[in-house]
């Protein structure tokens, strides 16, 4: 299930949740991204997130189910704020669950390299200096590549069925 | 009247995030609203940069794409969330 939301949510409660999703899986593994309260020398003092809907949901749909097509999830969920957020507070909650930890770990990581680079998404910083518009960074990019360059998790499941 | 979309610093540029324009009649392309737009907002070329993507109607489009008076025209900048 996927998730835009302009208003904070728990981590700690939509893992609860999916736990009782996934019942049954022998791997859940969930990443939470937060607002970092310093970004170089400067002290930020919040993030402004905009979506492009109804595309920036088309676009995450189609990396949830790519990463479904790639790896044996047995559950999904992603959850990724919008609109104005304080240091600390969640931006982004991304839980995947499978049979075995190397198809969780590999899906989430896929997930978020798409959410990093190609979601439909701008992110703004405020800091006290001023605000800026903050684009993905090379490693980012680099990151988000590796899904790319090689179909070793693919092989793999192919090997083993 | 076309709604236009500003996307990310693009709406800096603007001055909006959203606006409803009459588009001139020989302006029939992306290409050739990037042009006319950046010169209108005075842009110094920011409407016109390769990371700059547009899309028409919700699908993004490859340069130059045809317009029409009632679209939904988004100028997006690179894209990132997390």
């Amino acid at each position: 299930m996927i998730t835009l939301t302009p208003s904070p949510f728990s981590p700690s409660e939509a893992l609860a949740d999916f736990e009782k999703e996934a019942r049954g899986a022998g791997a859940v593994v969930s990443f939470t991204g937060l607002v970092r309260d310093r970004a170089g020398d400067a002290d930020v003092e919040g993030l402004h997130l905009q979506a492009y809907s109804p595309m920036t949901e088309r676009g995450i749909e189609k990396a949830a189910a790519d990463a479904r097509k790639r790896w044996p999830l047995t559950a999904l969920r992603i959850i990724h704020r919008t609109g104005n957020m304080g240091p600390f507070e969640p931006i982004v909650f991304v839980a995947t669950a499978s049979a075995h930890r190397r198809a969780a770990f590999e899906a989430a990581d896929f997930l978020m390299d798409y959410l990093k680079t190609e979601a439909v998404f701008w992110k703004k910083e405020l800091t006290k200096t001023g605000s800026r518009w903050i684009e993905p960074r090379a490693e980012d990019y680099s990151d988000s590549a590796r899904w790319t360059q090689t179909n070793m998790e693919t092989d793999r499941h192919a090997r083993h069925k | 009247m076309a709604d236009i979309l500003y996307f990310g610093r693009l709406g800096d540029v603007a001055g909006t995030g959203a606006e409803k324009l009459d588009i001139p009649a020989t302006i029939t392309d992306t290409a050739a609203l990037r042009r006319w737009l950046d010169a209108e907002k005075s842009a110094s070329g920011a409407f016109l940069e390769a990371s700059v993507r547009l899309a028409v109607n919700s699908e993004i489009v490859v340069d130059p794409h045809p317009i029409s008076p009632s679209d939904e025209i988004a100028f997006m900048p690179p894209v990132g969330g997390g």
